[in-house]
């Protein structure tokens, strides 16, 4: 019984941050345009609709009520259409509302009960639509009075000359409407039109004073008309030959089709998408790994040694193996997210708080269709706030101070992600004031966070002082960030998805940060050591360089740690043999092999027995029973089917 | 209505792995370990070895892409190890959660002891290995020690014996 309860909520809880996402996006584009239209009011209807009807089942009447009185809101905007409204009163309500109930379904996440008062907030809703129903004109104005339609006609079939017929509609449509635009354009003309009109209907896009109901009835009273679908459309899609390929096919009642599309329109955002579990996804990928082992099973199976003729199984064996490796790329791609739904997250942030702060911001957004791995993605939101914030706060200047340098007025914020090799970069740059060498120099002196002198500082160096905990040069602190802990966060929270961060500035022209990310954490490419009769797996892209050393090229010190020089730097030497224990026959270093791993400014170079390959590793947990082990980050499936450990660079580096 | 339900449901699966204890060997004696705990049993498998871990376990298995640990019940014991061979056998317990792999000398049956037939071990004898047995039970003039699932992979256990072999 619990279950069922606990997995409702879950839903409830999933779909409701969904909802409230598509609603802020609404809300935002609506201010940004200063108007809201008709399509952007019916959806945000709809949405508040389903979170009062949602709620309500969930008996969490807070939120209902709150829904409710921002659905009657909507109601009176949709059905109305007041002309003189202020739009800008309307977002911070519906924004205010979709914090609040944001906030209550977070406490429920959390298992804590959703006790908010939004009293305050539907007196403000209902004092709202009061003003409004009295009529006082108060601002901007908003909702279109012509309409858009989109029309799809089906003539019936036994009269045939569907090229008339549809001429002869158009001449009389011409009578309530104008900017008409239909497909096939040329009906006349073209032998091919009829058929293309008896498969696919004929499609019309115009613009009309009338009524939905209006244009409904005239399409009805036309003759010969079998079906018809008439939607209202928004003003942004003028290109009736792209309306066209999206939807090919379509059979109603005529009485029936406002329902129809009404649905239709519904579920089309949602059919294309499920939302599914992510430990079914991740069992998935275990059995497609499990899959990829026994295929290297069967086909290197000993027992086919000595056939000799194989001629068939092999070419059986490469297609089978053809397809799981497809299936394996697929299961990976299915876990990549694009970081859209972050990036939009972020608008909100600007919009706060460039209002706030009283500066003029614009957020441009690049590459949002860009993709990572979902466990990845969790841990970007984040730092992304905070490095919003960071430039707003710090980097942007006051409008006034940015004309008299000759910038324009709005500061620019530039958030973009790309793909390049496995890794993904997200870069935030801004037009701000820039960081202050000198300045971030003297403060990490002062806080005893140097030691080399300022002309060995490569400018990088120097920024990358910033990203250290404790240093800010704000001189302030305030409500949004100058402690110093920001940047700690950021850099704390992408290396553990072993990314890195890097600060690059202009004073005066801006900062910009880049954040490089690794596409997954799923799946690694690693270098496969050998050491005694253990197997273990470093993760290449800490690899700098392997060779084979020479005697007389290991130092002693006076502890008998070995050191090895290269190139005229020294690295500590670290025999895996010795570390772990593990009986070999390879002691003398010409006879083994020399790793140079590196991970942000260390080195070490890990001496082991011989290199064995590369492969593309899937990372799995240690069983929990054996706890921790120093040096070992997680083990994974080699494949000859037998378990490997996979080396920590890091944790070797701290021993 | 519904949890009532599940409760008898749950009551009847239970009643018919009651009583019952999978039963192997390791040396001369007869274990038995109450079928609850089994998920399976395998011939034994290519074992990659973990460093840092206590003797007895004897390293990392892949299961059908699951990596499970194993211990080796033997050193466990601490009896002498015995190479593995054909008849050595993996009966793979998931205990509170925990999937383990039990390396022993071989699988016998299972068998239904009755709670008549099932008594607390004498309690003069703390030999090594026996510190791990509940409780013994009779089969005819046969005698299954009932292992102590718990007490086997139990984490104080663990810590005891690497302190131990430290010493040592």
């Amino acid at each position: 019984m619990d279950n069922s309860k606990e997995s409702l909520m879950d839903i409830y809880i999933f779909e409701t941050f969904q909802m409230l996402e598509q609603l802020e996006q609404a809300i935002l584009a609506s201010e940004k345009e200063g108007c809201i239209g008709t399509n952007s009011i019916n959806d945000i209807f709809r949405i508040m609709h389903n979170i009062k009807g949602s709620s309500a089942m969930m008996m969490f009447n807070k939120i209902a009520e709150l829904a409710h009185s921002i659905e009657d809101l909507f109601f009176y905007l949709r059905e109305e259409k007041p002309q003189e409204v202020n739009c800008f009163t309307i977002c911070d309500l519906v924004l205010r509302s979709i914090d609040f109930v944001k906030e209550e379904v977070s406490k429920l996440q959390n298992n804590l009960e959703p006790d908010g008062d939004a009293c305050k907030l539907i007196e403000d809703i209902k004092g709202y639509l009061l003003v409004l129903k009295d009529d006082k004109p108060a601002g901007n104005i908003i909702v279109a009075q012509k309409r858009r339609f989109q029309a799809v006609l089906f003539f019936d079939d036994d009269y045939g000359m569907e090229d008339l017929r549809a001429f002869n509609t158009i001449n009389k449509l011409k009578d309530i409407a104008d900017s008409i635009e239909y497909f096939p354009e040329d009906i006349i003309e073209s032998d091919t039109a009829s058929v293309f009109i008896r498969e696919n209907g004929f499609k019309i896009v115009f613009i009309s004073l009338c009524s939905f109901k209006e244009i409904e009835a005239f399409f009805f009273n036309a003759e010969f008309i079998a079906s018809l679908e008439l939607s209202e459309i928004s003003e942004e899609c003028p290109n009736t030959n792209q309306v066209i390929s999206q939807d090919a096919k379509f059979e109603q009642l005529p009485n029936k089709s406002k329902v129809l599309e009404e649905e239709d329109r519904n579920s089309a955002s949602r059919q294309s998408i499920i939302s599914v579990n992510v430990n079914k996804l991740d069992s998935l990928m275990d059995l497609v790994g499990e899959l990829v082992i026994s295929e290297a099973m069967v086909s290197h199976n000993p027992d086919l040694a000595g056939v000799i003729n194989l001629d068939n199984f092999n070419k059986a064996a490469r297609q089978h193996r053809k397809i799981i490796n497809e299936l394996q790329d697929t299961v990976m791609a299915i876990r990549m997210v694009p970081l859209a739904a972050i990036f939009q997250k972020m608008n909100r942030i600007v919009r706060d708080m460039s209002k706030k702060l009283n500066k003029e911001v614009e957020l441009e957004i690049i590459g949002e269709e860009t993709e990572v791995d979902k466990n990845i993605i969790e841990h970007l939101s984040d730092p992304l706030m905070h490095l919003i914030r960071n430039a707003i706060d710090h980097g942007i200047e006051k409008s006034e101070d940015r004309l008299s340098k000759g910038k324009p007025a709005k500061g620019k914020i530039r958030l973009e992600a790309k793909n390049e090799g496995g890794d993904v970069w997200i870069t935030l740059k801004d037009d701000g004031i820039g960081l202050n060498k000198g300045k971030i120099l003297a403060r990490a002196r002062n806080n005893g966070l140097l030691n080399k002198a300022d002309h060995e500082l490569s400018d990088r160096e120097i920024f990358a002082c910033i990203l250290l905990p404790g240093l800010s040069t704000k001189d302030q602190v305030s409500e949004f960030s100058g402690r110093g802990v920001g940047m700690d966060v950021v850099v704390n929270n992408i290396s553990s998805v072993g990314g890195t961060v890097i600060v690059d500035s202009i004073e005066g022209g801006g900062t910009s940060i880049s954040l490089k990310i690794p596409l997954t954490l799923a799946i690694i490419d690693g270098t496969i050591v050998q050491v005694g009769n253990s197997v273990y797996i470093i993760p290449t892209n800490s690899i700098k360089e392997s060779f084979r050393p020479r005697e007389e090229e290991i130092i002693h010190d006076p502890d008998g740690n070995e050191m090895i020089m290269v190139r005229g730097d020294c690295f500590p030497v670290l025999r895996l043999h010795k570390y772990y224990d593990i009986p070999t026959e390879v002691i003398r270093v010409h006879e083994g092999i020399i790793v140079i791993v590196e991970n942000d400014r260390k080195s070490l170079c890990l001496f082991a027995d011989g290199l064995l390959g590369k492969q593309q590793i899937v990372v799995k947990a240690l069983p929990r029973y054996l706890k921790k082990i120093n040096g070992i980050s997680g083990c994974t499936l080699l494949g000859n089917g037998r378990a490997s450990l996979i080396l920590d660079v890091v944790g070797l580096m701290d021993s | 209505m519904a949890e009532a339900m599940e409760h008898e449901f749950m009551d009847d699966f239970e009643d018919t792995q009651k009583g019952k204890f999978l039963t192997f060997t390791v040396g001369k004696e007869s274990y038995g370990i109450e079928i609850k705990y089994v998920t399976e049993i395998i011939g034994i498998q290519p074992i990659t070895e973990v460093p840092d871990m206590p003797e007895y376990i004897k390293g990392i298995i892949n299961l059908r892409g699951k990596i499970i640990p194993v211990m080796d019940v033997r050193l466990r014991f601490a009896k002498p190890f015995r190479d593995y061979n054909d008849r050595t056998c993996v009966i793979v317990v998931d205990i509170n959660g925990i999937s383990i792999g039990l390396i022993v000398d071989s699988v016998s049956e299972v068998l239904s002891i009755s709670d008549a037939d099932i008594v607390s071990p004498p309690d003069i004898n703390r030999e090594s290995g026996h510190k791990y047995v509940k409780s013994i039970g009779k089969i005819g003039s046969e005698v299954k020690l009932i292992l102590d699932c718990d007490k086997l992979i139990g984490e104080e256990e663990v810590k005891l014996v690497n302190e131990k072999g430290e010493l040592l």
